[in-house]
């Protein structure tokens, strides 16, 4: 039998982590109910007005979609680290680095993209205002694949640790600040009708830094964790 | 600079003087927690392998 | 020059050099330290905007260099011990992390208290304070990630790919000040058609930064010292060394 190519591989790498992602359809929904959760959790322990809402929003917004984020990268390597795929994986003829990318697209289109088509209904939640709404939606569709690359370096590093999943969040959160200023900046200019390419140039070039580099530094410490 | 002065640095006393104090002791705290470090060490491995010059392996 | 390098990461070679390396930086740092610090203090001439309070700067501006200035020093240290498996690379890097730490919490703290009086508030979110407490974060979560691992080696590895991933927030918090709008002030130092400070401040902080460097130079060597004893604990030349006093 032939050895399959990369795209090959990576299709079916892709199919299968998606439908393993959705017959587990706990593990989806988790990140996205704590998502829409933390988001409803801050206009009650602040003030449900309308001016407080629209003025913090957007953050609240962005907050809530890189929490979710973090606590959904436990699904990302966990399972196969446990029962032995991830040796076949970097044991095999394809390159890790891009088996780990797909497997973090097939994350995030499980993920992270209910939280880009849900945010425009939570945008509406905390009254923003029409003309913020395709910002919002496009730095989150921007944003949430650069926060699940990140993050999966960070899943990368504490895979097979015991207690990893409160380290995880203390290593992706500092990286991830910067998305999280420009996606918020780029949604509050919006508002204002100001002029949103800066930020959103900013979210593009970070989340290909990101695409490019990410999964070969995940591949490296994959290699160290499976040691 | 009279002491006075020195020490009221234009009204910016507490703060430059706060300042420098952080400063100071952090790098006190530096040189004493890795010299403790290397001491702590140092007598683990004696009372590991005895203080006998003439043992040798054990 | 091979050899001296090769030399250099022999653990017993570098522990022998470390004992006469460390008093000499030690020296020097307080050689620096202790006039600058009396110059900066009450030599140099008061600012014109902020009176005696710019003094502050004798501080802050050692501490936040080398802030940056360590963790390159980890990161590259990492790099090397990955690239070439030297443990005693990564015993450096291990070594400069709580050091770095301090120093940007100190460059953090002194920062805020400069601003108080300077800008009306102890904390501003822009982009240079921001990427400096980022800063801090990454020198945490380095510290956390070692812990959390038992095994040296795979601890070495897993650490030094975390602390290169971080290297991207150090030109970040350097540029901050040119890419964007920023309440912290421009460089005077590190910019384009050299340091726009006149000559009687300027002399002590660059005393004060070299004494902040060497004293970084003391201090971590001495860690190492301590890294490659625990790494090297079961090894011949430890033993005879700690039985031998």
């Amino acid at each position: 039998m032939q050895t399959p190519g990369m795209l090959d591989a990576g299709w079916a790498l892709l199919v299968r982590d998606i439908k393993l992602g959705y017959r587990r359809i706990g593990e989806l929904a988790n990140p996205l109910v704590f998502f829409l959760v933390v988001a409803t959790l801050f206009p009650l322990a602040t003030s449900p007005e309308r001016e407080l809402l629209m003025e913090i929003g957007p953050g609240i917004v962005w907050v809530a979609a890189l929490l979710s984020s973090v606590l959904a990268l436990d699904t990302l390597y966990r399972s196969d680290m446990d029962d032995g795929t991830m040796e076949q994986m970097a044991l095999s003829p394809q390159p890790l680095a891009w088996l780990l990318l797909v497997k973090t697209v097939a994350h995030w289109l499980v993920s992270g993209l209910p939280l880009v088509i849900l945010a425009p209904l939570v945008a509406q939640a905390f009254f923003l205002p029409a003309e913020a709404g395709p910002t919002m939606v496009a730095s989150l569709a921007l944003g949430t694949p650069t926060l699940s690359l990140i993050g999966s370096i960070g899943a990368a590093l504490t895979a097979g640790l015991r207690r990893g999943g409160a380290l995880v969040a203390m290593l992706v959160l500092p990286l991830s600040m910067p998305i999280l200023i420009f996606g918020a900046r780029a949604t509050d200019l919006a508002m204002d009708g100001l002029d949103v390419t800066g930020p959103l140039n900013l979210l593009a070039a970070i989340m290909f830094l990101a695409l490019s580099l990410g999964p070969i530094a995940a591949a490296a410490a994959i290699r160290v964790s499976l040691d | 600079m009279n002491l006075m002065e020195f020490i009221d640095m234009g009204g910016y006393g507490a703060y430059v003087w706060s300042s420098v104090g952080l400063a100071l002791t952090v790098l006190i705290l530096n040189v004493v927690t890795a010299r403790r470090a290397v001491k702590v060490e140092l007598e683990r491995l004696k009372r590991r392998y005895g203080n006998e010059p003439t043992q040798g392996a054990s | 020059m091979w050899t001296w390098f090769h030399k250099l990461s022999s653990p017993p070679h570098f522990y022998r050099l470390s004992g006469t390396m460390i008093p000499w930086f030690g020296w020097v740092a307080a050689a620096l330290i202790i006039p600058s610090l009396y110059a900066g203090l009450a030599l140099a001439p008061a600012d014109y905007q902020q009176g005696d309070g710019f003094r502050i700067i004798y501080v802050h501006v050692p501490s936040a260099m080398l802030s940056l200035f360590v963790y390159m020093f980890m990161a590259t240290a990492a790099a090397i011990g990955m690239i070439w498996r030297m443990k005693l690379a990564h015993a450096v890097a291990v070594a400069c992390a709580p050091i770095g730490a301090s120093f940007t919490f100190l460059a953090l703290a002194t920062g805020s208290i400069w601003g108080k009086p300077m800008w009306g508030t102890w904390w501003a979110w822009d982009a240079r304070l921001t990427a400096e407490l980022i800063l801090l974060f990454l020198y945490l979560g380095y510290m956390g990630l070692r812990a959390a691992i038992d095994d040296t080696n795979r601890a070495d590895r897993a650490s030094a790919i975390l602390a290169l991933v971080g290297v991207v927030n150090v030109p970040i918090v350097h540029y901050s000040v040119t890419w964007w709008n920023s309440l912290h002030q421009a460089s005077t130092l590190l910019k384009k058609g050299g340091p726009s400070i006149p000559p009687d401040m300027a002399i002590p902080l660059y005393g004060m930064i070299l004494g902040f460097l060497c004293f970084f130079g003391a201090v971590s060597l001495t860690r190492v010292k301590r890294e490659v004893l625990v790494r090297e604990q079961n090894s011949k030349w430890v033993k005879e060394m700690v039985t031998s006093k």
